[in-house]
This record gives structure tokens, sequence and C-alpha cells, in this order.
């Protein structure tokens, strides 16, 4: 059964790589979740984390292509549980008065965010978290009107 | 230190690389590359077309076991490669391919030939090089032929910009360290997966080896003889693995899959242990795959850990280099008792031979097979892709490795006669035949031009049925006759032969099919071009249709014996029967 996998990747930090790596996922049919890429304590080293949908055999079909990339030096399958994620969250929202401004920081609040920016009709929303929590941000800020969203998709360590 | 331009240090490398001999074409950015070719003892054979050149490096490769090199410009001559550099990654080739690219200050503006040429080739090649400045050159050749040739071999491009090659730098030849390669340059043996193979090996009662290509990578073939004639193993080949081992051995079942005989397909299909050595489970292989040796528990033996489990899933999965790999399992594997099991192959080896129905035309399964008698079995043969191929891969005995040069996974007509070429500059002493189609001859034709320059005493045999062969019969299989473009025009190739001052034979009687090979066979000085008028509408039997399971094959030999009228075919000879059977 597809599930959603993460992948973290140590890659040579050289131009082409993300194009390599980005190619041979969609070449062999994977479906890319979200991506992220930048440089790790070695500046010559980038690590990316990928999450696909796959179900077992294909992640680690997954995994073996990725290795193949000689740019590629290292690949781990992050587990549930044995790895911190984030991700960043950018969201505006309609706010018609300052009462609901107020109540939106509120609601933002509740989730660890804060309010990046106000104006007369909207407020934006900034909040970090692991993908579950913004995905519950997200289902209460919704029934306010959001009218744009952005998300970095995830970074993860392990613990 | 002195300096040197970024060309001569591209030759200094490729000398230090063993490299004697390039295949290319010159153009505008890279004639500062040409120039110092020019001024090197390095051979340059200027071809027709520079798919003739990546083909030629390709079936060089394949035959010496050395790295073949082609050139091209950028732009077209850049894309023309594109398919034999394809070619090269689906079958495992180590080639290193070398294109021009305009001046760095000028990509991405479309500049006049200019193609993003390491874009269009990422798929389909094992790594690449964008050169930038000519103190990067070293390092990029260095590096592209130790992965071309290590590992899982395959084709390397290095993007020259020409300002990198005419510029200079100090020339060093450096060190090779690449951090995301070493562990696939020469993976570390699980010395206890190789030794739970062995057992199951010990254990098994109706075991098959299942040997690709990668035993001729490796050059693991007597370690597979050993294998086989110690446990007394049956051994059958993927199409790229014919040579591996040699037809002539009692224990060879010959080719499976698609187009493979019946009885080993059966033997495949009855089997409890499948132990693939150096092969991909190709779905020309495997049909379908949930049925492809059912019964069978499965040992896969490969250097590369993503061929594992990618169509089929396996018990015994070893990650090793082929060679290594075998040592360790000879020195632990014990035996198996398979007296039982080589009566019951000999059995069906008897009721399933392969065969075919006598015609009034030449059929090309009966010229293969004079080809075959004429050369012992000992000569390098391409072909190009279609019934030709797969008759050549049924009908000629092969018993030497490194001795069939043919496209297996990408399937690229026109393959045959630049591989050929390739095949006679890598090993200048063999006879080197090309087995083709009109259809695919006609694909890369122009290279008779190439081996007539250097009077290449290549032979091409072409069964010409002015049909796409292969396509018809799936026509006529699937199809209801519907022969949606795949007449051909004639063609009279004994005249387009001498136009390019080889010899033209043709040849309509099989009365002349053995005189024209002998004299083929004497002719040393030039190419030679026979242009069989065969059958126009011969099948290729035994087949199991795409997607259907081993033991539902059409064109079985029951259903062809019905209609009488069979001739013989060389793999029931009685001797090789009795030798089985003895066990």
């Amino acid at each position: 059964m597809a599930e959603k996998h993460t992948i973290s990747c140590l890659v040579e930090n050289h131009f082409g790589v993300l194009a390599r790596v980005a190619g041979l996922i969609s070449a062999r049919g994977f479906n890319i979740d979200s991506l992220t890429v930048s440089t790790t304590e070695d500046p010559t080293v980038s690590r990316m984390t990928i999450v696909v949908d796959a179900d077992a055999q294909k992640l680690e079909q997954v995994k073996s292509q990725l290795g193949r990339l000689i740019d590629v030096i290292d690949v781990q399958e992050l587990r549930e549980q044995q790895f911190i994620d984030r991700e960043l969250l950018l969201a505006r929202v309609s706010s018609a008065n300052g009462a609901m401004a107020a109540k939106l920081e509120a609601l933002a609040k509740r989730f660890g965010a804060r309010l990046a920016d106000k104006t007369d009709r909207s407020v934006v929303i900034e909040a970090a978290g692991d993908t579950k929590t913004l995905d519950q941000l997200v289902e209460q800020l919704r029934p306010h009107g959001i009218t744009k969203l952005v998300r970095t998709g995830r970074v993860a360590l392990e613990k | 230190m002195a300096k040197l331009k970024g060309a001569q240090i591209l030759i200094e490398c490729l000398k230090r690389e063993g490299v004697n001999l390039v295949f290319g074409i010159p153009g505008g950015v890279n004639l500062p590359t040409f120039d110092a070719l020019y001024k090197s003892d390095i051979q340059v054979i200027l071809t027709v077309h520079e798919q003739g050149a990546a083909h030629m490096a390709d079936g060089y490769a394949r035959a010496s076991g050395k790295v073949g090199v082609c050139l091209a410009t950028s732009g077209p001559g850049a894309t023309n490669l594109v398919t034999g550099i394809a070619n090269a990654f689906m079958d495992s080739i180590p080639i290193v391919a070398i294109t021009g690219q305009v001046r760095t200050s000028v990509i991405g503006n479309d500049a006049f030939q200019e193609v993003d040429t390491i874009g269009i080739t990422r798929p389909i090649t094992k790594h690449s090089y964008l050169v930038k400045r000519p103190e990067e050159i070293a390092r990029a050749v260095r590096e592209a032929f130790h992965i071309a040739r290590t590992g899982r071999p395959g084709p390397v491009l290095i993007d020259l910009p020409v300002d990198s090659t005419v510029g200079e730098a100090e020339f060093e030849y450096p060190e090779i360290n690449i951090r995301g390669y070493k562990l696939q340059a020469r993976p570390k043996v699980d010395p206890e997966a190789v030794r739970r193979a062995a057992e199951a090996i010990g254990k098994a009662k109706r075991p098959v080896i299942y040997a690709g290509a990668g035993v001729l990578h490796a050059g693991a073939w007597a370690e597979l003889a050993e294998l086989a004639h110690t446990t007394r193993i049956p051994v059958t080949t993927s199409l790229l693995g014919l040579g591996g081992f040699p037809e002539t051995d009692p224990l060879s079942l010959g080719m499976l899959g698609m187009h493979g005989f019946e009885y080993t397909n059966y033997a495949v299909a009855q089997c409890d242990l499948l132990i693939g050595i150096g092969a991909r489970f190709d779905d020309r292989v495997t049909g379908k795959p949930d049925e492809f040796a059912k019964q069978a528990k499965k040992i896969h033996v490969d250097v590369d850990p993503s061929s594992i489990n990618k169509t089929v899933l396996v018990d015994y999965p070893i990650v090793g280099d082929v060679k290594e790999v075998l040592q360790q399992l000879n020195r632990l594997v014990k035996a198996p008792d398979t007296s039982e099991w080589l009566k019951t192959i000999a059995e069906m080896r008897r009721k399933y031979p392969l065969m075919y129905k006598e015609k009034t035309k030449i059929l090309p399964q009966y010229i293969i097979q004079q080809i075959s008698e004429a050369t012992q079995g000992n000569a390098i043969i391409a072909t190009g892709v279609g019934q030709h191929q797969m008759w050549t891969a049924q009908f000629y005995q092969f018993n030497a490795p490194r001795s069939l040069i043919t496209s297996g996974g990408l399937g690229t007509m026109g393959f045959g006669l630049p591989a050929a070429i390739g095949a006679q500059f890598g090993r200048p002493d063999a006879v080197v035949w090309d087995i083709d189609g009109d259809g695919s001859f006609q694909m890369t034709a122009q290279e008779l031009a190439t081996a007539a320059q250097h009077k290449l005493p290549v032979k091409i045999a072409i069964m010409n049925n002015s049909f796409h062969g292969m396509v018809r019969q799936w026509q006529d299989l699937f199809y209801e006759g519907r022969y949606a473009s795949t007449r051909l025009n004639p063609v009279d190739f004994m005249r387009l032969a001498e136009a390019n001052h080889c010899v033209g034979i043709r040849v309509e009687q099989k009365a002349d099919v053995r005189p024209a090979i002998d004299r083929a066979m004497q002719i040393t000085d030039r190419p030679t071009v026979i242009d069989f008028m065969v059958e126009q509408k011969e099948d290729c039997w035994p087949m199991i249709a795409p997607g259907k399971p081993h033991n539902e094959m059409l064109g079985t030999y029951e259903t062809l014996k019905k209609d009488g009228g069979l001739a013989q075919h060389r793999h029931v000879a009685p001797d090789e029967e009795s030798k089985l059977s003895l066990g």
C-alpha cells in the first residue's frame, strides 16, 4: 500500500544534482510529495529531504536507484518516531476587521504561530511545525477564508 | 609546471586510460579536440553518422572488454549519439562519449548548434560532466573512465565547451576519490548471504542457473562453468548472457524467455531453485513476472542493488561482483543430486526440440545454422534487432565469451553493422559477422563506407524479406494480418555493397547458401555483403506472447508438428542427449 515516506539524502553540492535526483524520481514513475535542499555543516555537501508516495517495494527501488547516482553520497529512510521533522507555512487569511484579526492571532498562538503581517483586509500567519500540526492549523484556518497558502515541505533530522 | 591546452590534456588522459582508438565526427566546437588527436598517435575512425560512432564504441567495448570512446560535436552531433548512448546504458556497456559544446559564455543562449546535451542524456548515462574550465578536464576524464568500467558498467558523457579545450592549464593526473561511488565500484559481499545461498543450492532438487551479461562483464565465465560442473546444475542464459556458458556443454540449456527454447522455458517453469547470476529478470525473460519460475526459490547475484527485487522478488539476494561471489560460492557449495532432474530435462529436450518447417525459399534459420557451422561457433556475431536476431540466438551455437554483440535492452534496429565494425577494431584477428535484417540494416547502412575505408573483413549477412519481419509477425498474431507500414521496398544490396567498395553477393537458392558463406570467409581485405533472398513471411517460434507465463507458448513443437514437414535442429544432437541423460 502506498504511503508517505521520508528519505534523507546527502549529495554533492554541485550544480545539476537536483536535476539528477528529481529526474530520476520522476523517470521511475514516483510521485514527489515534497523536496527540500540546502547545504549542511559541510559546505561541499547538501542535504535533500524527499517525501515520496510509494509502497514498500517501490520505496526500496527509489532508495537503491538514488544510491546509484554518483553525486549521491548517502541515502537513508527516516522512519516514523525516529526523526524530527519541521516545515514552515505562510497563510494569508481574510480578516474583515480588527476583532477578526485578534481572533486569528489567538488561534495562531495556540499552534505556536504568529502574525507575520497584517493589513486592513487580511493577516499573514507564519507557522513552523511538523506536517501533522500544520495540517490541523490549515483546517482551522480554512473556514476563515485562506486566500493564499505556501509550505516549504519537510526538513528532517534523525533523533 | 608547463601548461597544456585543454584538448592536449584530454589526449594525455586518453593515453593514460589506454585508449588508442576513438570513433567520431568533427564539427565547429570540437575542432580543437580533433586537431589535438591529429597530432597524437591515437587512431581516429571517422564514421558517416554519429550514431555509428556510438554503436562502434559499444561494439568495440563488448568485443574487447575495454572502454569504447566516441566523439561528436555539439547540437546535432550530440543528439545523433543519443540512441547509441541509450543502447549502451540499457545493456550496461562501458563507453565514454565526448561531446563538443558551445563556449561557456553563450551556454543557454540558443547559440548555433547548441543543445543541453547533459540534460538530454541525463537519464541514459551512468554519469556525466560539463567541464567548464581546462583545469577540470583531467579529473572528469579520469573519473569518467573509472565510472564507466567499474561496478555495473555504463556510458559516461563528457561535455566539453570549446573554450575549455583551447584554454590552458597545468596537467596533473588526479587520484580517484569519489565518495558517492566507492561502494558501487566494488560492493562488499555479505558472506552470510553467500552461505545461505550455498545451503539452498545444496538442498535443491530441480535447480537451474539463469546467467546474464553480468557474467561477461565480470569476466566470470570460468567461475560459472566451475559452479555448473561441480554441482551438475544446468545453465540457461539470457540473450545477452549467450557465450557466457558454451552451448556445446551438455549442461547448457541455451536461451530462455520470449523466443527461448521450449524445453528451457518448461525447465524454468518447473525448477525449484532459480540461480540468477548477473541477469536482471528483464520482461523478455520473465513474461508475466508473478508467474515466472513460480515454484522456485530464487537466488539473485548482481553488482547493482537496484536490480534486485526490481521486477521479481527473490529469496536470496547477494550484492557483489559476480566473479567474487561465484568464487566464494564455489568454495562453499555442496553438490545436490540432480540426476533425476537432468533426466527430466533430457526428456523434455527430446520431446520439444526447436524446429522449423522446410519451405521452397531459403529460410533464415538454415542460413544461420550454416554460418554457425562454417565458423564453428567461434566467430563474433553482431546482429540488428528483429526476427533475425532471435533466430541468431536460437540457431547460432555460441561457445565463446564476448561472441554475441546484440542490442538487448533498447532493441536498437541498425545496431548490427556499426557494432560489427567496432568489434572488428576491438578484435582485429577475429572473424566478425553481422547477421542482419533488411529493415534493421538500412537504418545504419551508410557505415559500409567506414568499413570499406579501413578494409575491414566484416561479413554482413542480410536476411532480406522486404518486411519489418518481427512487426509483421505481431501484425499476423495480434492485428489480423493488417500490415500497417511493415512492407519494405526491395533494395538491391549487392549493388549497394559494390557502390561502397565492398563485395556484394546475392543468394536466391538454398544450394548457394553455404558456398556464399565460404566465399565470404575467404575475403580478408574488405567487407562482404551477402544479400540472402529469404522466405518473406517466416515466423519466429516458439514465442511467449507479452505478459503470458512460460507454459503458454505459441508455435510450440506440437503445434508445428501437426502441419508436418519439420526439419531437424542442432540442439537435439544425440551425443548431447546421451551425455545429459547420463546425468
